[in-house]
């Protein structure tokens, strides 16, 4: 088994839709197709060039199809995998394997979500989990308050360090004009608003946005004609080991440890050659537990390392750098935007929050409750 | 022509209906299984084998969920002393004075109107309830 080659694809065009929130009545679908067409303009490709097909949504059922129909296309490749918030990154390795094959050449991969505008329970309504739902946990923030409190057990951790992760972010929110959030966010205004699932309070928690967006991945070779500088896909990892929480081996230990594993081996790199930490922080514990997963620092020192400012737009590590899903858009699959956002980092395309000299950007999505996990490893011409 | 099998969720509920907290053990793995299914998660292998807990476990995650509307209450992940885990509550005490690696009890909640019986725990006092 071969398995994908390094560097043989690329992302080469990226766009938000419409965020935040959208117009009355605007559909997942018009996001989609409203990113995919940004997307391709910023690769200046064009619909009749894309013949493979993915998207992820919660509020279309067979999304990929509706997608294909609107968009007046007919792709030899479709993916529709989901698999939560990760579904992209999942989507990103597909697509790669789908090129290598010759499958397709030019695919583009699409989300949508009007979680804001509709209500949330509208727009990813929770399957009834008999061992679960009677508990009435209050999901999926319960779930993530669990691993926190093992965290805290295990290591120490404290609210003030789970805080210092919201702060950092809103710090990168604060430089991306994109961002929902506008106002700053100190330790205090996280511990002191309203508790949702101790640990967490509300700013523990992602964002409740509408959003979506496209990205654009096609072979190394034809990205090298394409109007900005590719992405080449170096790495990729996934891992699942579990759906819900009472069935996660160890609430501590999550598989961004095999799927980086995985994405580092492939990409030939370790975690002390990245320059920009794209993770999906759904709450603040998971920043924390990705970063030590992901070999930045060592297990149960997570709650320490994101202390003092050290992921923010001054610190020593530059992780969510587009103020991430707990300040800057997060639609419920936040996924997408951690390869937007990687990918824009690598072209110097950032202003204020732009990270210097980035070669090599990780984005890490994370789907369901910690349960699926996928790595992307990304990076400039010169990383070949 | 061969009967249906009964369902793992159904098997499990009529055991909480008489009070007992049932987890399926896998002989090949030689290990608990839960939730319930058709086949061992270790091992590909079935039948599974039923058994009854003796309803006694340890806090291993706890939460108190705080309802826009309504009480703050409590979810825990309780490891029962067979080997198996589970998301319940702990009761009797204020969900915030829930601590992780508290012994804690089985005992049946039965909902009113037409839920099914719910297990839950409270906790051990005494010499079983060191942490």
């Amino acid at each position: 088994m071969d398995g994908l080659k390094r560097g043989s694809a690329a992302i080469v065009g990226v766009a938000e839709s419409d965020l935040g929130e959208v117009a009355d009545g605007m559909s997942v679908i018009d996001l989609m197709a409203q990113g995919a067409k940004r997307a391709l303009d910023d690769c200046s490709l064009s619909l009749k060039d894309v013949d493979g097909l993915f998207s992820a949504t919660t509020q279309s059922r067979l999304s990929v199809l509706t997608l294909a129909e609107y968009l007046g296309v007919n792709p030899s490749f479709l993916g529709s995998t989901i698999v939560g918030g990760s579904s992209f990154e999942y989507h990103v390795a597909h697509a790669m394997g789908a090129i290598g094959l010759g499958l397709c050449n030019v695919a583009v991969i699409a989300y949508g979500s009007t979680q804001r505008s509709v209500g949330r329970k509208q727009a990813s309504v929770r399957e009834v989990n008999p061992y679960e739902t009677p508990f009435k946990p209050f999901l999926p923030a319960s779930a993530y308050a669990l691993a926190a409190s093992r965290h805290i057990h295990e290591f120490g951790t404290t609210r003030e360090q789970l805080a210092a992760v919201a702060v950092a972010a809103r710090e990168w929110a604060l430089l991306n004009p994109a961002a929902w959030e506008k106002k700053p966010l100190t330790i205090e205004g996280v511990l002191s608003s309203r508790m949702v699932s101790y640990p967490f309070t509300v700013r523990d928690c992602c964002l409740v946005t509408d959003g979506g967006g496209a990205i654009v991945v096609t072979s190394a070779e034809r990205a090298k004609s394409l109007k900005k500088a590719p992405a080449y896909v170096l790495g990729c990892g996934q891992s699942v080991t579990h759906a819900s929480i009472s069935s996660m081996p160890d609430l501590t230990v999550t598989g961004a440890l095999t799927a980086g594993k995985a994405a580092y081996a492939m990409a030939k790199l370790g975690p002390a050659d990245i320059n920009a930490v794209e993770l999906y922080d759904a709450f603040t514990i998971n920043t924390i537990l990705f970063l030590e997963d992901l070999g930045f620092c060592k297990k149960g020192e997570g709650g320490a390392f994101v202390s003092g400012g050290r992921i923010g737009p001054n610190g020593s590590l530059a992780v969510n750098t587009n103020g991430g899903g707990l300040s800057y858009c997060h639609p419920g699959m936040y996924g997408l935007f951690l390869l937007i956002e990687a990918v824009r980092q690598l072209r110097g395309e950032c202003g204020a929050r732009q990270v210097k000299n980035c070669e090599v950007a990780l984005a890490h999505g994370n789907g369901g409750v910690f349960s699926s996990q996928a790595t992307v490893i990304l990076g400039t011409q010169t990383t070949l | 022509m061969p009967s249906n099998q009964d369902a793992p969720l159904k098997t499990y509920l009529d055991h909480l209906a008489r009070g007992e907290l049932a987890y399926q053990f896998s002989p090949e793995a030689g290990r608990a299984v839960f939730y319930p299914r058709m086949l061992c998660p270790f091992t590909g292998s079935d039948p599974l084998e039923w058994r009854i807990s003796k309803g006694l476990g340890t806090v291993y995650a706890t939460t108190v969920v705080h309802p826009i509307e309504g009480m703050p209450f409590n979810v825990a992940l309780i490891d029962c002393d067979e080997g198996f885990r589970l998301m319940s509550r702990v009761e009797e005490i204020a969900p915030e004075q829930v601590r992780i690696g508290q012994r804690v009890r089985f005992r049946v909640h039965q909902p009113d109107g037409e839920e099914p019986p719910q297990p839950v725990f409270v906790p051990v006092e005494g010499r079983d309830g060191r942490a």
